[in-house]
């Protein structure tokens, strides 16, 4: 789960690292009012997406009168914001931080995360920060630090240096540097984050170490315990068909084709997408129905699946293990005549109770396609999507 | 001799009186596992489908043999219950449960860790189908009567793409030795590497199917002791052509982060090193078909 910059900032500011004087907008008068109450004569403001790389796609901008500010916040209010993280699609920004401009003398990356096959939390620091840090990974590997934490000792005094030296911290700012370090591996365990980039880590002249973007994420699976960090979702991020499936406990991913797709596991949903792929369609979705497929909740799935207007055909892919072939043809049958359906419909079934499920279908006398292996379904599927597309163009035409 | 588990393998479940639990347990019983008991801490003394219920799983190693366990337990209880069944000396730990948290999943590794290779317990999952090996024991919540016995072994991380495999090499008059589901979750008790290499040295293993996903080196790591170490042919399938960068196809592991791991990047490393690629989900069963009739 993501979360936006302003909220991780005020995490970590609580686990001890520096952050410049900032406040949260939802309004131009109110980025007028933030800027008054820091102070100064240079603020940033900074759209709130979950997004990094938003300076590039003129979501972040300096800004050295209180109109200046508002005009900005006026602009970016409301505005869709695509970068490079965010997908064609783009993400709405309903917020602004004000932050007092830092006059920064030098730039750093750092950032802590759980390296999955090294089974370990992991510190990744770089002296040089800023931008192009993804860059530097494949140009300049060398100059990238990894420190690996082990997880029944936690992260030690020496391990902390070696990092600060690393970043080219200086003597003097060592014990300084130790606490960023040492605060940033406590917010991380304490709250289950997967992730914490701080980029830019700087300098300022003023020799203090700031906090200048941070970014964190969490482990879904772990929400159930962090009720702070779950309170922070903010659904105007995540695609709205993603939010509805969330909340029916289903796994849907939005995708750019027009073959909508039912199927139950993650594996074989992304095996019967490869399927359609290779037999010359696009999935318009990855949806994940589970193993307890109710007849409730198959038709919610169909539900999602069909409020994609872009969908020209759907495919329903079961393998029914603890899942019963008969149970899942109900629910199927139960939607189709629940929903008005314009799209055709292919139904593969297989494993525990098959022939009952597939009879359910038959005798239903709905116009329902039925397939029989993987490939015979996605060839199917591809086939009626095909003379729907057809069907269309000769109509306007 | 199958590989994890067998006939006389002596299994309990953890979470054994509860709904799930009991469900798969009596499962297992049908299938012709051989269940010894259970665990649920607090409801020790009982009997639950005809078996003794223990508080701890150091009682139950100790009264009546057990070896391998299989965990129900909800999310937020199942890491303890992995590292309990780990001390008090079981062999084979399978890990049902879905959602446990990764941080918990590193302290388990760790803990599991503590003692050497040859005397640590074996753990696969969370977040799979378990393990069968076919005609001879169940422990997991597979269809059992979709796998045939032969000598075909397969490793997946999914569990309905390990039936559909089972499934197409069974249309096939082909018979699977062990099939282990090693799970969706990021960090995960074995890696494809350490199930291959139970099955580089099992007998009645002719042929290996790996079927793979997005996300991740264990594939190619896998592909790498395959070409160094193993004299039997291994078949790859990986899934998630189809897949964006940076999005999470279901399985909390199945995301492509980085280089070489996306499904194009592993079928090609997985070709340079020697595996056979199921080019389709669909060619499963024939690929492992030839593979097999040219050994």
């Amino acid at each position: 789960m993501d979360i936006h910059e302003y909220q991780a900032k005020e995490i970590i500011s609580e686990y001890g690292v520096r952050i410049a004087e900032g406040g949260l907008a939802h309004s131009p008068e109110e980025a007028v009012q933030r800027a008054r109450e820091i102070g100064g004569d240079v603020w940033v403001v900074k759209a709130q997406i979950h997004s990094g790389a938003r300076g590039k796609a003129g979501g972040i901008k300096k800004c050295s009168s209180h109109a200046e500010v508002e005009a900005f916040t006026q602009e970016v209010l409301g505005k869709t914001l695509i970068t490079k993280q965010t997908g064609p699609a783009g993400k709405v920004c309903s917020r602004v931080y004000v932050e007092a401009a830092t006059d920064i003398a030098r730039e750093m990356y750092f950032c802590i995360l759980v390296d999955r096959s090294a089974e370990r939390i992991v510190m990744v620091g770089c002296a040089e920060g800023g931008m192009e840090i993804e860059e530097l990974a494949q140009t300049n590997p060398e100059k990238i630090k990894r420190i690996y934490i082990e997880p029944a000792v936690g992260l030690q005094d020496f391990q902390a240096r070696k990092m600060a030296f690393a970043l080219g911290i200086e003597n003097s700012h060592l014990n300084h540097a130790i606490k960023t370090i040492k605060g940033c591996y406590r917010a991380v365990r304490d709250l289950d984050a997967s992730m914490l980039e701080i980029n830019p880590l700087v300098f300022t002249r003023k020799g203090e170490l700031i906090a200048i973007d941070a970014k964190m994420n969490f482990d879904a699976n772990a929400l159930f315990r962090r009720h702070r960090i779950f309170e922070l979702r903010d659904k105007s991020q995540i695609d709205p068909r993603e939010v509805a499936a969330a909340d029916h406990d289903l796994s849907y991913i939005g995708l750019d084709g027009d073959i909508g797709c039912m199927i139950n596991g993650a594996g074989l949903a992304m095996a019967t997408m490869d399927m359609i792929k290779l037999a010359g369609g696009e999935p318009a979705n990855f949806l994940d129905v589970g193993g307890g497929a109710s007849a409730d909740r198959t038709e919610k799935a169909f539900r999602l699946v069909l409020a994609d207007k872009g969908v020209k055909a759907m495919l329903v892919n079961i393998f029914a293990g603890i899942n019963r072939c008969d149970w899942i043809a109900e629910g199927v049958v139960h939607a189709v005549r629940n929903i008005d359906m314009k799209v055709p419909l292919i139904v593969r079934l297989s494993g525990t109770n098959v022939e009952a499920g597939r009879r359910i279908i038959t005798e239903s006398g709905l116009p329902i396609i039925m397939a029989e292996t993987l490939a015979d379904a996605a060839e199917k599927a591809v086939k009626a999507r095909n003379e729907v597309v057809a069907r269309e163009s000769r109509g306007n035409t | 001799m199958a590989i994890l588990i067998d006939k006389s393998t002596r299994i309990i479940v953890q979470g054994f009186t509860g709904k799930i639990g009991s469900f798969h347990a009596q499962d297992m019983i049908n299938y012709g596992s051989n269940v010894v008991g259970g665990i649920t801490p607090g409801k020790g003394g009982q009997r639950h489908l005809g078996l003794p219920v223990f508080n701890t799983v150091k009682q139950a190693v100790h009264e009546v043999g057990a070896e391998a366990s299989i965990i129900f337990v909800p999310p937020a209880f199942a890491a303890d219950s992995i590292m309990e069944a780990a001390d008090a000396g079981i062999k084979y730990c399978v890990a049902i449960t879905d959602g446990i948290p990764t941080q918990d999943m590193m302290t388990v590794k760790n803990f599991l860790r503590r003692v050497p290779k040859e005397a640590r317990m074996m753990l696969t999952g969370p977040n799979c189908a378990g393990t069968i090996s076919p005609g001879k024991a169940m422990l997991g919540i597979m269809p059992g009567h979709i796998y045939k016995p032969g000598n075909v072994g397969i490793i997946g991380r999914s569990g309905t793409l390990g039936y559909e495999a089972a499934d197409q090499l069974k249309a096939l008059g082909i018979g699977v030795s062990t099939s282990v589901g090693i799970g969706g979750d990021p960090i995960n008790g074995s890696s494809h590497r350490d199930v291959l290499e139970r099955f580089a040295e099992d007998s009645e293993t002719k042929v290996v199917l790996m079927i793979g996903e997005i996300g991740g080196q264990q594939e190619i790591e896998a592909g790498i002791f395959a070409k160094e170490n193993m004299k039997k042919p291994l078949v790859a399938y990986i899934a998630g052509l189809t897949a964006p960068q940076g999005r999470r196809m279901g399985h909390a592991g199945a995301i492509i982060s980085s280089e070489g791991e996306s499904a194009a990047e592993k079928v090609a490393m997985l070709k340079e090193l020697g595996a056979t690629i199921c080019q389709t989900p669909s060619s499963m069963g024939e690929t492992v078909a030839r593979v097999l009739a040219a050994t």
